[in-house]
């Protein structure tokens, strides 16, 4: 048991590590680079974020692992077998997006003149970004690694998608459940709360902690690192990397879907035959489940936003809210989710739908509460100064003022949450035992634990992202009507 | 130093030359283009067309670092993370210089600005003439003898920007540098620099000595921006060649000017400290007092003249008249044209031509 | 439209004093200006003012009513930022009719207000438009117009012209005092410009680390300041360092550090108490000729200032101090130049005595 949580702390350590050297120069990319097809760049980088991470680890292990993969073109069954790598390759394409997004925000909110004065004094490009926009930015950068550490350890339906017989702490959970055993299932769990927030607290104090060595340059090296061609290797390099180990792995999943399509599968799926009477009905709860945890995070998440970021609380208060409001992202959601029908059950009877909600709610809370505290903060304190003394009372303040200014973030945040509400599998996992959400249900059709056609299993996944795709597409389409009317 | 024939959309063919150890500011409005000029001379931005030559040479394929070129930031730069010690030492860091030779030359900057006593402060604890004070030491540091400065006592108290600008000129007489200096304030350029570039909407209109640009300027745009003046629009009713006799609503005066034809819309410019006022007298214009501000050293009046003219005058309070008071009736005395400039009434109008926005 | 007082008001932002024992009254209609470097306390007083923040002690009078414990939203102060704090997604009308709609007006008459307002600032043309299609000039006015259409009595402006080019406030400040006076509200308006706070209000207050230093019209602040710090503030001074030697009559003599003896007003100090002389720019003459002045000393030029209407000399008195003379509107031929010896003068009366300072000169004259 304790080897498999130390394998996940490992596994996530590493992973993020990478994720933070590929994800960087990524993200220099679509800020620095001129262009429209930055853009797009852009729009690509966000795709393992859309796609729901059990589609995502169904197609990994496609792409990797199965004959139908990559191993055709060498001619082999199987390039990389289930186990610790394929895990590894997992989690380092579902983290990428969360690191480049991060960073993106990083450079765009980034004073460039700190760069120019540095050039001014001589530094070469590749200096001046070394030894002054790098450390400068280094609370960032951490921000951005402990969040892909957060997801990785968190992971866990499509984690068990790719394991096979190997296990990291979620996958054992996850096993040991299935056997009953709940007391290992408890002890692991607490381990790996604790063990969590213990690696995070530390890592939050001693890194700002961390004194800047003095200051050594070599010129000559680093003003050739600095040329044109250098850095176009480097960018190639970044795209390759990306293309390879995130975009095509995530995007692979269309290939069979497709080919299940032509089959002829899809006129079963949409009849309700067999296996999909379950799957319709497991999308229906999923999305149901999704609606009402947006709608509890809005409601209960909004004035906690406001109170966080006006620091009402004065400043100690507001410290302890602040990490209290990050316990979800760090705590895997497994390991909470067992605590959390511990907590529920123990109160008395609550129908096992309203368990699942309310996990998928806790699970999600931070990411609403954090995107409008953020946006909130934003809004310059003058404004709603100004409007005070104008006569306007508090309510008409938010309504008039503080609402219109940060209706793109609250859009943004619903969505945050909607996409991991539908995303869920670990907490669902340990608070569900007769309903089934979509993605819990397809990981029982991938593992193999229900019946199905590799066909209907293709396009199972299929489905899933297709309609993800479609409820995220509609609610930009939301978001941008009413951002086109609010003005930058 | 450098020569710049330039084209951009910020700047429409701006061609400078600026000379060795000489101090020129580059004064103009708001979005004017004088940040876009400099930063094109450090290399910041690129010119659309044209040359930018420092010391003869063409530098427009050389990158920042190359252009050995000191500049100060309007918002200060300095490194949020290195104490003041350490950003002063940044130049010489980056070009690998001898561990002795940093300490050194850190240590006499520090000396020269005068912040011997914070240099293990960081930036943040000082205060924003401090700041500034150690973003000029950071560049001289370098050893550039061009020196850009970009609104450099901009975010500072007014009472500090009037004795720090001297400061910095004796600065740069002393260690003999080159400096061009872009400011919005007329005051800062007149009073310290040897000569002064005035630029409108990306191009320049005027380049002068401080005393020719404020006393007889070229340009109406120059004469209305680089100090207060009373602006009269007028017909011209006489003409020698050398002198004109303009007709400003019903009033007379005479005013040198060349080349204007008889009928041409004109404007008369007089300054404020040229307008004189004396008790009710049978020479000159008849007004009365609308509005008295009292400056310290100066009175400021608002007089109204018949034709419905309002001129604005200053006197200095050295002499111990007690002064006009509101609704007073005066004498303007204007018909003498001794400091009085004529220009031709600008073709867009007169407020598009001294619009200062 | 309020008399506004301030008794002993103190506000700490943890160790920092931001305002420490404050206390003055501001008539009914009246337009102060809060002269003060950055830092003395003068934003914290405004917003003191608008009920942004409470006092750590002390109370806050409107009409003579305590208003301490009143919100912002319901006091009759209205707060303009120094950046305008225009909501950027409201157009200009809509922004100047704010006010009136949040007390509660209907919206018929909101606008009608909002109009004139706008009209009295001659922006109406852009009424429609939005914040950031205006240029800073015109954002200005914008906040200006949107503060004197809410209703409220009390103006309180945060460094108005601050965010605009230097010629345009020398254009604008003027326009901002005509339409504040016009409006009748009681306005207080803070800057570190001393120009601008002479252009401006009908009284200053000097403001530095928190206190008073001092408080009148401007005429008496100038004529007769309060301090050293002030007089620097204000006007800017020549400062030589003495002390008292003897006193006969009227007239005090002062034996200036080097060998010099101004002949200054009698003062209450006592004699041989160290003294600091201080003498205003325009006050300090010089020429080439004699002059008839109770105070003359040979002096030479060291040093010529252009700055436009105005020149100023630096000039060495026999002492080896440097004092400054500012000449108003000089002509070329009357122009004097480096290196040139002249007879500087000053009278008995523009001699300006103070108590040496009790940190010391420099300390006194900094002002960060």
């Amino acid at each position: 048991m304790e080897g498999a949580v130390l394998w996940s702390f490992v596994i996530g350590l590493v992973v993020s590590i990478l994720d933070v050297l590929c994800g960087i120069p990524l993200a220099w990319l679509i800020v620095r680079s001129h262009g429209h097809w930055t853009t797009i760049l852009d729009s690509l980088a966000d795709i393992p974020f859309i796609v729901p991470t059990v589609a995502l680890g169904f197609s990994i292990l496609e792409f990797w692992s199965s004959p139908g993969g990559l191993a055709q073109l060498f001619g082999s069954t199987s390039f990389v077998s289930s186990g610790v790598i394929l895990i590894v390759l997992l989690h380092f394409a579902f983290s990428f997006p969360v690191i480049v997004r991060v960073m993106v925000g990083e450079f765009l909110n980034y004073r460039e003149t700190y760069e120019v004065a540095a050039r001014t004094l001589g530094a070469s490009a590749f200096t001046a970004v070394r030894t002054v926009t790098m450390p400068i930015l280094r609370p960032g950068i951490l921000a951005a690694f402990l969040l892909a550490l957060a997801r990785s350890l968190s992971e866990t339906g499509a984690t068990i998608v790719v394991a096979g017989a190997f296990e990291n702490g979620t996958v054992f959970i996850n096993n040991v459940r299935g056997s009953g055993l709940t007391a290992a299932v408890v002890i692991a769990s607490s381990i790996m709360i604790v063990s969590s927030l213990t690696v995070f607290g530390l890592i939050k104090i001693i890194t700002p902690r961390i004194r800047v060595a003095p200051l050594k340059v070599w010129p000559n090296l680093e003003r050739k690192l600095s040329k044109s061609p250098v850095v176009a290797t480097r960018n190639a390099i970044s795209l390759i990397v990306f293309l390879v180990f995130v975009l095509l792995p995530c995007l692979f999943i269309a290939l069979p879907a497709v080919e299940a399509v032509a089959a002829g599968t899809a006129t079963e799926a949409f009849a309700g035959v067999g296996p999909w009477k379950a799957f319709w009905s497991s999308m229906f709860l999923s999305y149901v489940i999704a609606v009402l945890a947006t709608i509890v995070n809005i409601v209960s998440g909004l004035p906690v936003a406001i109170l966080i970021a006006r620091n009402r609380f004065g400043t100690r208060m507001a410290r302890v809210v602040d990490a209290l409001v990050d316990l979800p992202i760090i705590v895997p959601s497994l390991a909470l989710g067992v605590s959390l029908n511990f907590f529920w059950r123990s109160m008395g009877t609550l129908p096992e739908f309203w368990v699942i909600v309310l996990a998928h709610t806790t699970i999600t809370y931070s990411y609403f509460v954090r995107t409008m505290a953020a946006s909130i903060q934003g809004i310059a304190p003058e404004l709603e100064d100004a409007a005070k003394t104008l006569g306007a009372q508090p309510l008409r303040v938010f309504r008039k003022i503080t609402l219109p200014l940060t209706k793109y973030s609250l859009l943004s945040g619903a969505i945050l949450v909607f996409t991991r509400s539908v995303d869920e599998t670990g907490a669902t996992s340990a608070v569900a035992v007769t309903l089934k959400t979509a993605p819990i249900l397809l990981v029982s059709w991938i593992r193999g634990t229900v019946a199905v056609t590799p066909a209907e299993r293709a396009l199972g996944v299929g489905f899933l992202v297709a309609t993800s795709f479609l409820a995220l597409v509609m609610l930009r389409l939301i978001a941008t009507r009413i951002s086109a009317r609010k003005i930058a | 130093m450098s020569k710049i024939y330039g084209n951009i959309h910020a700047l429409a063919d701006v061609s400078l030359h600026v000379e060795d150890k000489e101090y020129v500011c580059i004064l103009g409005p708001s979005g004017c283009g004088k940040s876009t000029l400099i930063r094109c001379i450090a290399g910041i931005n690129k010119p659309d067309s044209g040359q930018i030559l420092i010391e003869g040479k063409s530098v427009e394929q050389t990158p920042i670092e190359d252009r050995r070129i000191g500049y100060v930031f309007q918002d200060v730069a300095l490194f949020p993370h290195m104490s003041v010690r350490d950003n002063l030492s940044y130049g010489l860091a980056v070009r690998h210089a001898e561990s002795t030779e940093i300490t050194t030359v850190t240590n006499e900057m520090l000396d020269l600005m005068n912040i011997r006593d914070r240099s293990k402060a960081y930036p943040r604890e000082l205060s924003g003439g401090a700041q500034q004070k150690v973003a000029v030491g950071r560049a001289i540091a370098t050893g550039s003898h061009l020196f850009l400065l970009d609104e450099p006592l901009g975010a500072l108290d007014a009472l500090v920007r009037a004795d720090l600008r001297y400061e910095l000129r004796k600065l740069a007489s002393d260690l003999g540098l080159t400096v061009i200096h872009v400011t919005h304030d007329q005051e800062e350029a007149l009073s310290i620099a040897d000569r002064v570039v005035v630029m409108k909407s990306g191009r320049i209109v005027e380049v002068g000595k401080p005393s020719d640009i404020y006393i007889a300027p070229q340009n109406l745009f120059t004469e209305n921006f680089v100090g207060e003046t009373n602006l009269l629009e007028g017909k011209v009713l006489e003409t020698n060649g050398s002198q004109c006799v303009v007709d400003i609503k019903g009033h007379r005066i005479r005013v040198s000017g060349f080349g204007k034809k008889v009928g041409q819309r004109v404007i008369v410019s007089i300054r404020p400290e040229f307008v004189p006022l004396t008790t009710p007298s049978e020479v000159g214009w008849k007004g009365v007092i609308k509005q008295v501000t009292f400056l310290g050293n100066l009175n400021r009046y608002v007089v109204e003249v018949d034709g419905g003219i309002e001129l604005i005058t200053e006197e200095s309070t050295a002499e111990y008249s007690t002064g006009f008071r509101v609704g007073e009736s005066v004498s303007v005395l204007l018909a003498n044209d001794a400091h009085m400039l004529l220009f031709d009434y600008p073709k867009e109008g007169l407020e598009k031509e001294i619009s200062l926005e | 439209m309020p008399r506004v007082s301030f008794a002993n008001v103190t506000k700490n932002f943890g160790k920092v004093v931001a305002l420490d024992g404050v206390s003055f009254d501001v008539s009914d209609g009246q337009y102060l200006c809060v002269l003060g470097p950055t830092g003395s306390g003068k934003t914290t007083l405004l917003k003191l003012l608008a009920g942004l923040l409470k006092p750590d002690e002390g109370t806050i009078y409107f009409d003579g009513k305590p208003v301490n414990n009143v919100n912002a939203q319901d006091r009759n102060a209205v707060y303009v930022p120094q950046q305008y704090a225009l909501f950027p997604h409201l157009t200009v009308l809509q922004n100047v009719a704010f006010g009136p709609l949040a007390r509660g007006k209907p919206a018929s008459i909101a606008l009608e207000t909002a109009s004139k307002a706008l009209d009295l600032v001659r922006l109406s043309w852009r009424a429609q438009a939005l914040p950031n299609e205006l240029s800073g000039g015109m954002q200005q006015r914008v906040a200006l117009a949107r503060g004197l259409a809410s209703g409220a009595g009390l103006l309180l402006l945060d460094e108005p012209l601050g965010a605009l080019d230097a010629r345009l406030r020398l254009d604008l400040r003027h326009k901002l005092r005509d339409l504040v006076k016009q409006s009748g509200f009681t306005a207080i308006h803070v800057t570190h410009d001393q120009d601008e706070a002479m252009s401006v209000g009908d009284e200053i207050m000097v403001l530095r680390n928190g206190r008073i230093q001092d408080y009148g019209p401007q005429r008496r602040v100038y004529r007769r300041p309060a301090s050293i710090f002030v007089a620097n503030m204000i006007g800017g001074a020549s400062f030589l360092e003495g002390m008292v030697d003897t006193t006969v009559g009227e007239t005090a003599l002062i034996s200036v550090r080097g060998g010099l003896t101004v002949q200054a007003p009698s003062t209450t100090l006592t004699l041989t108490a160290p003294v600091i002389l201080a003498l205003r720019k325009e006050r300090i003459r010089i020429s080439r000729d004699r002059l008839e002045m109770e105070n003359v000393f040979k002096g030479e030029i060291r040093g010529v200032r252009f700055l436009g209407n105005s020149k100023e000399y630096l000039i060495r008195i026999p002492n080896g101090d440097i004092i400054a003379s500012r000449q108003f509107a000089e002509s070329e031929d009357d122009a004097f130049k480096v290196g040139e010896e002249v007879q500087v003068g000053f009278l008995e009366g523009d001699a300006m005595v103070f108590e040496y300072p009790a940190k010391g000169l420099r300390n006194e004259l900094e002002v960060g």
